[in-house]
């Protein structure tokens, strides 16, 4: 018995020891997940992020060395606080309050003592490093734009949300992502692929080497170089005429759909969302409401296109067989239909054909027609399906699927938005009326009605509308090189042709012409109103203006839009002539338009609404400037309201 | 022809059991120095290397030395922990270590060998029977006096090593209730840390009470029953005052967090959490030699040390944990094997002290790694580095081995 006494301790304790280890190295999990997070630090290593061209390959977006300069507080050595200050232009205050901050972190740890200085400002500190102990830089690469235009093209680089991080495992916190413009939609190929590094840290989270003599490392892939669809001297001109001004500008080449320029104003210059002020100024930018400066018009605002979309009406009549380019409807001033409503017409000489209808823009012309067409079949729902379908077979109503992040879908109506509307029916091509002319309940951005130019230039097809021309290793999708047909014969797009040439003979454009150049065109205009102190508000009307050039053999087709602008002619029109030549010929020969347009300020307009202040429209060097404070929060809406008003045309 | 003779009776198992160990924790303290920038390993492989020279001094030695010379050894081990007040050298707050060169030598990893000698030879006299309550008192001094001078150094670890002389002396006849006291003493001790004292008080009046009714009439007693409430409500009472006024409050800290009473992974319970992730991390087999990224990351402190265990669980996993703690449970219990078989009373008293004091050092040690004992310093017999601790367990074991190779020699 006594013997026995201590063997059985023995067994009894061995068996305790076993199985407490069982549990804690296989039973407890959570350990495991412990260690790894103790002991191995994951380290990046990012690649340069890909440059970007125009497409003629000037360089447009390149990358800057930017340098962090860094503190470790226990390596500090007593050292000329003065002459180190004197160099990186901060007080000797700045100095000990930054050190501090960098003790409470860690005094063992790097910590950034001063962030993303450019190189000028690095560049006398770098000789001098080595005498100031305990401190080092990181370098780090940032954007570098080449171009003050062209911001909303490109979009800007900023720091991953935690959302994202979440989602995709590519992305750790604090990495740096593309938002917006091609940065965003070719970020996967911009940024490259980051190298990883597994290093092994201490207890006092220093490293000590890597893991597994880098057995799981990866190396970093570089980033690929693009080369855009936009032509940058066209670009840069396509935002000087929209200098004070609001709205957007969209030229696409037709043959390709590859996108020339892509202006919405106001915009800023790119180089401001870079570097230790970008989080400041992004954030002002992000605050205006009003002019929205990050808002890109030529995507994303839908307005009722007006005018040009007669065109659409006309070339439906043609395919339907409710008309034909003879065909001629009386107009004196107007249009009666219904129990007496009637729409208003301008002046113009009478006797309208399909011809004359366009170039006088003729209201009348195009209700009639929109009537037969949709008077053709019994049910008007059914025949409203058939137009909407023509419509749509121009890429109106729907995304696009062009290859930027943003974008509306405009708005096509059919059969089920007027059930909506009626739900009790009783609606009919009179009640609708107001589609033959653009109003009505149909919706297009800038960048559709560029798209719907480029079909008509192509006689009845595109391609969808894209920025990218070239990937330095990759092909580009080939959704881009798929041609889409319309609905609408490729004959019945000639008597078209020949009326939007003769709006520059002839019609709305008359003063327009650019010498040599045969344009095609249809000036559009759109009311809009705004509420401002709680009052429903008329506002000067939307500036319109579609167009492609030459008229055989196009190579450019354009969409312009100037917010309260005026009548189609006044301001879109110009801008529109303007660019064609630039595009066409590389100068301009109309000195006096170009600078009558440049002069042009609608900010007294736009002041109505509110917005910025002076002060910081001149930070931000946006270039507009709105004179007002922000007293009011109006609400800018377009109309969309199609039975009970409307109105005057052009 | 001697040496032949003494090869022959060797306990060779012993010895493989004894080599197999020395060379697991020299890896092991190789694979962890590798963190820190000293030269733990190199220094380890020369103490190992010297304790070859060692074990033949010991084998060569005649066999009767041992017993012939126990009380002077015992003095002189005395004599060089007192020496320690006068002469010893304070590392982290503890006077153990005398200064030799750049080498420290801890008398009190020599003294334990000398303390189980000079039992032993009390003991192998005849005259002496521990049913003898002066004689249990003497039995008990030797003990104590080795104690008295490692307490106040402050060598808490190594003084608590002496309990286990407690089971050596029952086995040659102590008492039962000596152990029954000890074990008693234990559980109230841990249930009042545990639970609040007045519920310790009310189980102990609980089982009193039991006790008293089940045993027979002639048997019961009033007075002993409420005598032994007294002297349990008073105990109960008592270590609640000296936990919560006496000790230190690392000491109490050390309590709690084992008790789960505290939960502090950054300041207290760093050890035993860091000891626990590293070994946790180690899985069925664990990360490799060398492998190990908490050993290499260094955050488990003293781990070429006291700590080492964590090394083996993080980099061998579980089968390695369970090779080592077999390793060792098959060493203690040849030792006690060997020890039955033993023709002397001195030889026999001398293995089982050498069991003892093992056992206390592996289970107390590796328990406080893995979490299931109070942060004290112990180390792993054979594995952890050091000196004094490598060669006083070699001693240790090593006099019993030759004790046991001469016993056919004494026939």
């Amino acid at each position: 018995m006594r013997k026995a006494l201590l063997p059985s301790l023995i067994i009894l304790a061995t068996s305790l020891l076993v199985i407490r280890i069982f549990y804690l190295q296989v039973v407890d999990e959570t350990l495991k997940l412990k260690s790894e997070n103790n002991a191995i630090k994951k380290k990046f290593e990012y690649p340069e992020r890909g440059y970007i061209y125009d497409r003629k390959g000037k360089l447009l977006v390149a990358n800057q060395a930017s340098y962090d300069i860094m503190v470790i507080p226990r390596e500090l050595k007593k050292t000329d606080t003065l002459e180190f200050c004197q160099l990186l232009n901060i007080t000797k205050e700045d100095f000990i309050k930054k050190i501090e901050k960098a003790k409470i972190y860690s005094p063992r740890l790097p910590s950034v003592f001063m962030s993303q200085l450019n190189k000028s400002e690095f560049a006398a500190f770098q000789e001098k490093i080595r005498k100031f102990e305990g401190f080092y830089f990181q370098k780090r690469s940032l954007r570098d734009y080449e171009a003050t235009f062209g911001a909303n093209i490109f979009g800007f680089i900023t720091q991953v949300n935690e959302k994202l991080v979440a989602k995709n495992p590519y992305y750790n916190s604090g990495d740096l992502i593309g938002k917006q413009g091609v940065e965003e939609s070719y970020e996967d190929l911009l940024r490259g692929i980051k190298g990883v590094k597994y290093v092994q840290k201490d207890k006092y989270n220093r490293e000590i080497g890597s893991y597994k003599n880098g057995k799981f490392d990866t190396i970093a892939v570089q980033g690929e170089d693009i080369n855009l669809t936009i032509d940058a001297e066209l670009q840069k001109y396509g935002e000087e005429l929209m200098i004070n001004k609001r709205g957007g500008i969209v030229a696409i080449e037709p043959q390709t759909g590859e996108i020339l320029a892509l202006v919405t104003a106001p915009s800023y210059d790119p180089s401001i969302l870079v570097g230790r002020q970008r989080s400041k100024n992004y954030t002002e930018l992000y605050h205006d409401s009003i002019a929205k400066p990050l808002y890109d018009r030529g995507l994303l605002a839908e307005y009722p296109p007006g005018s040009p979309f007669k065109i659409l009406t006309g070339l439906i009549g043609l395919q339907e067989g409710v008309i034909d380019e003879n065909t001629s409807f009386f107009c004196n001033h107007g249009f009666s239909y219904g129990r007496g409503r009637f729409m208003k017409c301008h002046a113009h000489p009478p006797a309208q054909q399909l011809h004359n209808g366009i170039y006088n823009s003729c209201n009348t012309y195009f209700a009639q027609t929109y009537m037969l067409a949709i008077n053709k079949y019994n049910n008007p729902a059914k025949a409203v399906d058939i137009w909407s379908n023509h419509v749509k077979s121009f890429g109106l109503g729907q995304y696009m699927g062009y290859d930027l992040p943003t974008g509306k879908r405009g708005k096509v109506p059919d059969s089920k938005t007027y059930k909506k509307i009626y739900p009790n029916g009783g609606w009919r091509s009179t009640t609708i009326i107001s589609n033959a002319i653009g109003q009505g309940e149909v919706l297009m951005t800038p960048i559709q009605l560029a798209n719907m130019m480029a079909t008509i230039a192509n006689e009845g097809y595109y391609y969808t509308p894209h920025i990218i021309k070239k990937i330095e290793a990759h092909t580009i999708d080939k959704k881009f090189t798929t041609r889409h047909v319309t609905s609408i014969d490729k004959k019945y797009f000639k008597p078209i042709i020949s009326g939007l040439f003769d709006v520059y003979n002839l019609g709305t454009a008359r003063a327009l012409k650019v010498e040599g150049i045969d344009i095609c065109g249809k000036t559009g205009t759109a009311e809009n109103f705004a509420k401002i102190g709680g009052m429903r508000v008329q506002l000067k009307d939307h500036s319109i203006f579609v167009a492609f050039a030459p008229k055989d053999n196009p190579k450019i087709a354009l969409a312009v839009m100037v917010e309260n602008g005026g009548f189609g002619a006044t301001i879109a029109g110009p801008i529109a002539s303007l660019m064609i030549e630039k595009y066409l010929r590389q100068k301009i020969t109309r000195l006096d338009l170009e600078k009558r347009i440049l002069a042009t300020s609608l900010q007294s307009e736009y002041a109505k609404l509110g917005g910025l202040s002076e002060k910081v429209k001149a930070q931000l060097r946006i270039s507009d400037s709105i004179k007002t404070q922000k007293t009011i929060i109006p609400t800018a809406k377009v109309k969309s309201d199609s039975t009970t008003r409307i109105k005057k045309v052009i | 022809m001697k040496n032949q003779s003494i090869s022959n009776n060797i306990d060779w198992i012993s010895i493989i059991i004894y080599t197999s160990l020395v060379i697991l924790g020299w890896l092991n303290i190789y694979s962890s120095s590798l963190s820190s920038m000293e030269d733990t390993y190199q220094k380890q492989l020369i103490f190992i290397i010297l304790t070859i020279p060692l074990i033949f001094i010991i084998l060569a030695v005649d066999g009767k030395f041992y017993e012939k010379y126990a009380s002077i050894i015992f003095v002189v081990s005395l004599l060089s922990l007192a020496g320690l007040f006068l002469f010893g050298k304070t590392i982290a707050g503890q006077r153990c270590w005398y200064a030799i060169g750049s080498f420290t030598l801890q008398p009190s990893e020599f003294a334990k060998a000398a303390t189980a000698l000079a039992l032993a030879k009390y003991l192998s006299d005849t005259q002496i029977n521990l049913k003898d309550v002066s004689k249990q008192l003497q039995a008990l001094a030797i003990i104590i006096l080795p104690v008295l001078l490692i307490i106040p150094q402050p060598d808490p670890g190594s003084a608590l090593i002496y309990s286990v002389f407690i089971i050596v002396l029952y086995r040659e006849g102590l008492p039962s209730w000596y152990v029954w006291t000890g074990f008693i003493t234990i559980l109230l001790f841990v249930l009042t840390l545990v639970l609040e004292p007045l519920y310790v008080i009310l189980i102990g009046l609980a089982v009193i009470i039991i006790v008293h009714l089940k045993s027979r009439l002639a048997d019961r007693n009033i007075v002993l029953s409420s005598i032994l409430f007294a002297i349990i409500s008073g105990f109960v009472l008592s270590v609640n005052y000296v936990f919560e006024n006496v000790f230190k409050q690392h000491h109490r800290d050390r309590f709690n967090i084992l008790l789960g009473k505290t939960v502090d992974m950054k300041g207290i319970g760093y050890n035993t959490n860091q000891s626990e992730i590293a070994i946790g991390s180690g899985g069925w087999i664990g990360k490799g030699f060398l492998e190990g990224t908490q050993t290499k990351g260094g955050f488990v402190p003293e781990q070429h040390t006291d700590y080492i265990f964590t090394t083996v669980g993080e980099e061998w996993g579980f089968a390695g944990s369970v090779v080592v703690i077999a390793l060792f449970a098959g060493l203690l219990l040849r030792i006690i094997y060997l020890a039955e078989r033993q023709k002397t009373k001195f030889s026999r008293v001398y293995g089982y002290c050498v069991a003892g004091i093992l056992f206390m050092h592996f289970f107390v040690n590796i328990a406080m790694v893995i979490g299931i004992f109070p942060t004290i310093g112990v180390p792993l017999p054979f594995f952890s580095y050091g000196g004094s601790g490598l060669w006083g367990f070699t001693i240790l074991l090593f006099i019993f081995i030759k004790m046991d190779a001469n016993k056919v020699n004494e026939w």
